[in-house]
């Protein structure tokens, strides 16, 4: 492949803010990313720690009381934030897709999945021939493991994981550049969720797009992504690629959020971190993790560290390894 | 020696409206017994569609089973009237599985907490109260500053999860019936929520029944666990022998499924042979046979449980050496 590497998603410096009653509240405070084509991204953190603001806020679909404060989020050259309403219309789902959590129950229960298919489609290419729609909305579902009858059926007709697949199905349609995925197999079981996960990795591969997978289960991580990024109060802790994140995690929390995980070698060992996450709203001074980290040192309390990037490559938010940036 | 809880040949048909002939077998000849004297935790684990939930809805009473009997301390639920009714209610608890969907958004979290202790009178003044609720919520790893007053939307799923389990440590139940408690809930919160369940089991005495998909978990907090697929038991016994040697190739299949947090174990050894869109509705013998990879003649008739050793049973003909295995003496196996 001779494509030059020019990371086909880039998130800069990206700041949102909800403004609620009881004051202003950073949900993401300058996060700064970048993904290339066909590159999975793993982006973790607890509930509350803004994986699913900075998923909106790239879609541009953050609602008052949330603002985007100050960013870029450059797809494929272009500056998302800078396009019009109706320009962004016609980016999201032909430049950039999102699956929402629980998009399975976002299905339409009145209209068949086909209508569903052929809408989207329609909104993006108005002027498409009736066959040729039809074809790739068949290709769509194809891809995904679906049977042709799928095109026909009602959502209710359809189990958990088939749902989902037609999920995939609709937000591949246009052959995007970047797939969003939140927490797409949170209510699946195991099995059904090995086969989204199998159907996800197989469609990225076919269309070369690059895909953030959000959630917080890091053993789907360790078996899906190739980089992982770690959120924590709204704030990038680490981003290195899975197999760095998984043998050697840097940031305390990263270790700590690694430890937590139930393995096979150690029955009845439930490793939990600490303390709470802090809400939003009254944020701890300097790093946000200090109160619940083991190894806080006097400079932590007084001085949110910034993301810098360690010799080999990674980047990590934490003053233990500022030295080294 | 008295039981907790007795499952009696326990079957459950769902049938479609009064004209369709066609109907779903949600659990059948489901035998379990708890002892009141040794509280334990068996997880029930299968995919959707296994009768998990049926289980638990059966258990709490909210459905009747189509035969057999359900007991709870020698008393048939279906027949307890009157104050027996109230200890029932009382004394088993039950979480679900989805925090969103149990919280009524007209009222605050305070009154999800607060009507149980009044309507089981367990505190004499407002005081009293609030000192249990603010016990409950610690109990679950939550700041009662930040959860109490505060609607359901202002707060997040885990923070909903908690709350729920702190609901039913408020009434000090005796069996908890937990549906996929976890689930829904952050990996990091996990944790705490097991070791919450677990503690309630050690000091207060309080059976769970842990009803799962997530075999990791159930791994780590039960004892015993029984494999449910269609309403079947797949496989029975101790949680440790299943886990580590399963023998059923629907557990088997389980197993490979999980996604572990470990990047030099790949998922996907196993084949996953037919696609549930093409699955046969309906067929006599096994189950699974129909996405079954070793799947034989004979397992198309009815399949009854063979007994691999002393905590192992597995319903599958692969094993038609071993002896068989009666139903009703499932307990049997399952440590405590």
């Amino acid at each position: 492949m001779n494509r030059t590497m020019e990371p086909v998603l880039k998130v800069i410096d990206l700041q949102v803010s909800y403004y609620t009653d009881l004051g202003r509240a950073i949900a993401l405070a300058g996060a700064t990313l970048s993904l290339n084509a066909e590159e999975k991204l793993g982006l973790v953190g607890e509930s509350g720690s803004g994986k699913s603001t900075m998923a909106l806020a790239m879609m541009r679909m953050i609602k008052p009381p949330g603002r985007v404060e100050r960013g870029q989020v450059i797809v494929d050259g272009t500056d998302l934030r800078t396009l019009s309403d109706e320009e962004m219309l016609r980016a999201r789902l032909s430049k950039i897709a999102y699956i929402p959590q629980g998009a399975m129950n976002s299905l339409n229960p009145v209209t068949r999945i086909g209508a569903q298919m052929m809408d989207a489609i329609k909104a993006h290419d108005p002027k498409a021939r009736k066959s040729e729609i039809l074809e790739r909305c068949m290709q769509a579902l194809e891809s995904v493991d679906l049977k042709r009858p799928v095109f026909r059926m009602y959502a209710h007709e359809l189990s958990g994981g088939m749902k989902q697949r037609v999920c995939i199905a609709i937000s591949i349609l246009l052959k995007q550049k970047v797939i969003i995925c939140d927490e797409p197999t949170s209510a699946l079981d195991v099995v059904t969720q090995r086969q989204v996960m199998e159907t996800i990795d197989r469609v990225q591969k076919e269309i070369g797009a690059a895909v953030i997978l959000i959630g917080h289960d890091m053993g789907l991580m360790a078996q899906f992504v190739d980089k992982v990024a770690v959120l924590y109060a709204g704030r990038l802790m680490e981003v290195s690629t899975v197999r760095e994140m998984f043998t050697n995690p840097k940031h305390p929390y990263a270790k700590a959020l690694i430890n937590s995980l139930p393995s096979l070698d150690n029955k009845g060992v439930f490793q939990g971190i600490p303390g709470l996450a802090p809400s939003i709203l009254r944020l701890p001074s300097g790093c946000a993790f200090h109160p619940r980290c083991s190894r806080a040192i006097e400079v932590c309390t007084t001085e949110i560290p910034e993301l810098g990037t360690l010799v080999d490559g990674r980047s990590v938010a934490c003053h233990l390894f500022s030295d080294n940036a | 020696m008295t039981d907790l809880l007795e499952f009696k040949n326990v079957t459950k048909i769902y049938s479609r409206g009064l004209l369709s002939k066609t109907s779903t077998t949600a659990l059948s000849n489901i035998s379990l017994k708890l002892d009141d004297e040794k509280p334990t935790i068996v997880t029930v684990a299968g995919e959707s569609g296994s009768g998990k939930t049926t289980l638990a809805m059966l258990l709490l009473g909210f459905i009747t089973p189509t035969s057999g009997q359900i007991l709870y301390k020698g008393q048939d639920i279906s027949k307890l009237r009157g104050s027996d009714r109230m200890v029932f209610r009382r004394e088993v608890q039950a979480v679900f599985q989805d925090p969103f969907a149990v919280f009524n958004p007209f009222y605050t979290v305070d009154h999800l907490l607060t009507v149980p202790i009044k309507r089981f009178k367990l505190a004499k003044s407002k005081r009293e109260a609030r000192a249990i609720m603010y016990e409950a919520l610690n109990a679950v790893g939550l700041a009662p500053e930040d959860v109490l007053g505060r609607y359901p939307h202002q707060i997040s799923g885990g923070q909903r999860q908690r709350i729920n389990v702190a609901r039913a440590l408020v009434l000090k139940p005796k069996l908890l019936v937990a549906d996929e408690p976890v689930s829904m809930v952050d990996a990091s919160l996990r944790a705490s929520i097991l070791e919450t369940l677990r503690g309630l089991q050690r000091n207060y005495g309080v059976s769970i029944i842990y009803i799962t998909h997530d075999l990791t978990t159930a791994y780590h907090i039960a004892k015993s666990i029984i494999v449910l697929y269609r309403g079947e038991v797949m496989e029975a016994g101790d949680v440790d022998t299943i886990i580590n040697n399963p023998k059923h190739p629907y557990t088997r299949l389980l197993i490979d499924s999980i996604p572990w947090p470990d990047i030099n174990r790949h998922w996907g050894e196993t084949e996953i042979k037919a696609k549930e869109s093409e699955l046969t509705a309906q067929n006599s013998g096994c189950k699974f046979a129909p996405r079954c990879p070793f799947s034989f003649w004979p397992c198309f008739q009815t399949t009854p449980l063979f007994r691999l050793n002393e905590h192992q049973a597995a319903s599958c003909f692969l094993y038609e050496e071993h002896p068989r295995l009666e139903a009703e003496r499932l307990t049997e196996l399952l440590p405590v």
